[in-house]
């Protein structure tokens, strides 16, 4: 049978012995010990300390009438006396639907966004003589958002007629995720985050500019570093300085890390200089000069655009010898796009896109797979003279090289992109 | 020569060269974090010099001249007040107080806030655009071309810009205002002793003065204000480090508003009311008498600062209105959005305009009805949404340590309270006494 937490609220409660007990006012979930049951009932009774009614002590539960007699509530029938009942006592382990589900935002990793949560669906199982709800899905279309106008007010039955041909809009449950800042709490609840990093971090950025700065930071906190980097580099600026530094410098430090260093170099370019010179200080030697180093260009300069880390390959060695070489070193694949070649004095002499790669014979050298033209910039030159180049060579990439003619960076396409689209 | 000592004196003068041009970096580095942030504040307040707003002012210039202008301080401190609590709220939470409500109250508190600042807003935004029709009848055009115009303008310009285009606009129509100081000035009034009555308060106990200075205070102090100012820090994405260019923005846009008002009053109360004009009920009519008495050019910036509150405010009111609702039922909502992304925003936004600027077309526009119907809505919504905020805003998991001191907070309370008191007594006039100054 299909039941809705809003119908629960408010549900009067009777024992064994027909005695009224109280009135349900809450319902809980343990996720230690199984994520989507019904574990706990809080019945209020009135001037006395609510009791707890557990999952195997219901029951039946009896859905509201269609008329507007003066009980339409839903009942729940207990199984056992009221002298069964437990006394109420908080605890922080137990998540509550009305407290922390209904009205609250949650990430729906299925759809890929966030949403706020209306109401919630349950359905009945019965078990040996009693009764088990169990949360199927979360309501966040226009039927929850009825109900809980009308609960109380008009009759249920009423209220399901009411609802029929109103769109549906649900989420179940296990594409739930849910979103609770307090890292303590997090651990109690069993939320983790796993599901999200699945996602891609540009549909997760986007998720987490609907949520609040400190649902935000228990986020990222949570994620492993890989992702955390991944989506820090796709969030707005003004958040992602926000996010880091809240964070402790050991934990921002690893995920900077992570992070290319043309994108950490615009983190900590947009931090106060005692906060990016502590997280520098926690990254190891080599990783902070390459971004040290970047930092020392100014942000709208080829040098502010670049990354350090690329491809580079004698000009005279050939395709076998430079597959080989290729597959034994840590290279990002899915930024491969265009290997840059050396000359006998290390010197820039030219690019091979990877395509020309992929259908030159075996042993043909680099030099007769260069593109033309030959371009180069100089790290200190305007951002506008780059956009200009990709344009007018139709470029994929573009080399930086140093006053001494040696490259110190290459310049993709889609940095040029998101420059130009935040104009 | 004493090469030493010379090298000397030039060392000394090349640091002090070296430390003015690091100051000199500094403070424009802080200009320009404090010029992102600026913004919401400055807006809102400003926008609160609507075209009902100007209405109340003018006929308190003309029928009492000097005496009201005491009001002004204690109303520039009731608006900071209010403002600034939601300014701190958007910062610390980065969340809309319509979702702040829905989280802590529940769907029903929530909804009956929607439900009734729809309606109340709506009313607004008639008047604004009958506003619009009547600054521009003082220009000899009809409202049937300018009205349709007015609304096109103000509909286009939020479908196409960006937030921070259409922000910079805003930010241009407040300094518009400044024809009120021009028109002040041209009034030739006698500034000591404007200057005299704004800092020595004296109560008059005639139901006519209280009834007007009830309407000042209560037209201050508009719900749909907090909804479009925190709305504003958090698609600005403020962080809670520039909090404090963000007060400033809230603590310039209250003084500056409150500025203002004390040049329409001071304007209608050297002209009007010394001339014995005393039964001016709109700022068109008041506009129109100003004419012959300061001259065209005091009557045409009266005239022309209608026009451009009105504009303003027949903008930002939708938008803020728009927000609230999208925000409370999860929709998305904001400027930033494309039109397809969030569909409900742009439609509220748009029925809004049509259905408000469609009023004041029909032949027979109600107008006198409907602002009474904004006033007795207000009394209903402001006194809800302002326990809200004080409510939110002391609650410690929110802000964390920004909650508010016990200062401010008894500040808070008592002028949350006299507003509350005012708005309701506001609302009692207008159901049973035919209406207190259109506000």
């Amino acid at each position: 049978m299909h039941l809705y937490a809003t119908e629960l609220v408010g549900a009067e409660a009777y024992d064994a012995q027909e005695h009224f007990v109280g009135r349900v006012r809450e319902l809980f979930i343990e996720p230690a010990d199984q994520p989507n049951r019904i574990s706990h009932f809080l019945l209020s009774r009135g001037r006395f300390q609510p009791l707890l009614a557990r999952y195997d002590q219901i029951a039946a539960v009896v859905p509201g009438t269609r008329k507007l007699s003066p009980r339409f509530g839903a009942t729940i029938r207990l199984n056992c006396s009221e002298r069964e009942l437990t006394l109420y006592t908080p605890n922080e382990a137990w998540l509550a639907v009305r407290k922390d589900l209904l009205d609250q935002q949650i990430i729906d990793t299925q759809g890929r966004k966030v949403v706020r949560v209306n109401d919630v669906d349950l359905s009945e199982q019965k078990t040996n003589g009693n009764v088990e709800l169990r949360l199927t899905q979360v309501d966040v279309g226009l039927p929850g958002a009825v109900r809980r106008l009308l609960q109380g007010v008009v009759a249920p039955g009423f209220i399901r007629k009411l609802q029929n041909p109103l769109p549906q809009k649900t989420i179940r449950w296990e594409f739930v995720n849910l979103i609770e800042p307090d890292p303590l709490r997090r651990v109690k609840l069993r939320i983790t985050h796993e599901k999200l990093e699945d996602l891609h971090p540009a549909d997760l950025a986007e998720m987490m500019e609907d949520i609040s700065a400190a649902e935000r930071q228990g986020i990222i906190a949570s994620l492993d570093e890989e992702t955390a980097a991944a989506v820090l580099a796709e969030l707005d600026e003004r958040l992602t300085t926000q996010i880091v530094e809240k964070l402790d410098p050991e934990k921002a430090a690893d995920i900077l890390e992570e992070m290319a260093p043309d994108a950490a170099a615009d983190v900590l370019g947009d931090l106060p200089k005692e906060t990016s010179e502590e997280l520098l200080e926690e990254m190891p030697g080599h990783e902070a000069s390459e971004v040290r180093g970047l930092l020392a260009f100014d942000e709208n300069t080829a040098g502010g655009m670049m990354n350090p880390e690329f491809v580079f390959v004698g000009e005279t060695a050939t395709r076998d010898e430079v597959l080989q070489w290729m597959r034994l070193q840590d290279i990002n694949v899915d930024q491969l796009d265009t290997i840059v070649l050396l000359d006998g004095n290390a010197r820039f002499s030219g690019t091979v896109p990877v395509s020309r790669l992929l259908l030159a014979d075996p042993d043909q050298r680099m030099l007769e797979l260069k593109t033309e033209p030959l371009i180069g910039v100089p790290g200190n030159a305007d951002e506008q003279d780059v956009f200009d180049l990709f344009d007018k060579y139709n470029l994929r990439m573009l080399t930086v090289t140093n006053s001494e003619g040696r490259p110190i960076g290459t310049i993709t396409v889609d940095d040029v992109v998101s420059r130009l689209v935040k104009k | 020569m004493n090469w030493e000592a010379i090298t000397t004196r030039v060392d000394a003068v090349k640091t002090r060269g070296t430390d003015l041009q690091k100051r000199l970096r500094a403070l424009r580095h802080r200009l320009t974090l404090l010029l992102a942030v600026i913004g919401p504040g400055l807006i809102t307040s400003n926008v609160d010099n609507d075209a009902g707003g100007i209405s109340v002012y003018t006929q308190a210039g003309a029928q009492y001249g000097y005496t009201l202008l005491w009001a002004l301080i204690p109303m520039t401190i009731a608006l900071y007040v209010t403002e600034e609590m939601c300014a701190r709220m958007g910062v610390i939470t980065g969340k809309g107080l319509s979702d702040l409500i829905r989280e802590e109250f529940g769907f029903r508190p929530t909804f009956f806030v929607m439900i009734t600042g729809f309606f109340v807003d709506l009313a607004n935004v008639v008047a604004e655009f009958a506003g619009v029709a009547a600054s521009m009848q003082i220009f000899g055009v009809s409202k049937y071309i300018a009205v349709p115009i007015a609304a096109a303008l103000v509909w286009a310009l939020v479908l196409k810009g960006t937030y921070r285009q259409v922000e910079v606009i805003f930010l241009f129509a407040c300094t518009l205002y400044l024809s009120y100081l021009f028109s002040a000035i041209f009034a030739k009034p006698d500034w000591l002793e404007a200057a005299r009555h704004t800092i020595i308060p004296n109560i008059r106990l005639e139901s006519g003065y209280l009834v007007m200075l009830m309407g000042l205070i209560g037209t201050t102090i508009a719900p749909w204000q907090f909804f479009y100012l925190q709305a504003g820090f958090v698609e600005k994405k403020v962080s809670p480090r520039q909090y404090p260019q963000a007060r400033a923005d809230v603590l310039f846009g209250s003084v500056s508003c409150m500025v203002i008002v004390f040049f329409i009053i001071v304007c209608t109360a050297a002209t009007l009311y010394k001339s014995g004009h005393r039964d001016i009920t709109d700022a068109a009519q008041a506009a129109e008498a100003l004419i012959p008495l300061a001259g065209r050019g005091a009557g045409i910036l009266f005239a022309f600062g209608l026009l451009n509150a009105s504009l303003f405010a027949a903008s930002i009111l939708p938008l803020s209105t728009a927000h609230v609702i999208c925000e409370g039922l999860g929709f998305e909502a904001g400027i930033d959005h494309k039109f397809k992304e969030a569909p409900i925003f742009y439609w509220l936004y748009t029925i809004l305009i049509v259905v408000g600027a469609g009023i004041v077309l029909l032949p027979h526009a109600p107008l006198w009805k409907i602002l009474i119907f904004s006033q007795v809505g207000n009394g209903l919504w402001l006194p809800v949404v302002i326990i809200f905020i004080l409510l939110l805003v002391n609650r410690r998991d929110l802000m964390g340590e920004y909650v508010n001191t016990t200062t401010f907070n008894v500040v808070a309370w008592v002028t949350a309270i006299a507003v509350i008191l005012l708005t309701l007594v506001l609302a009692y006039t207008a159901i049973f006494q035919g209406g207190a100054p259109a506000g």
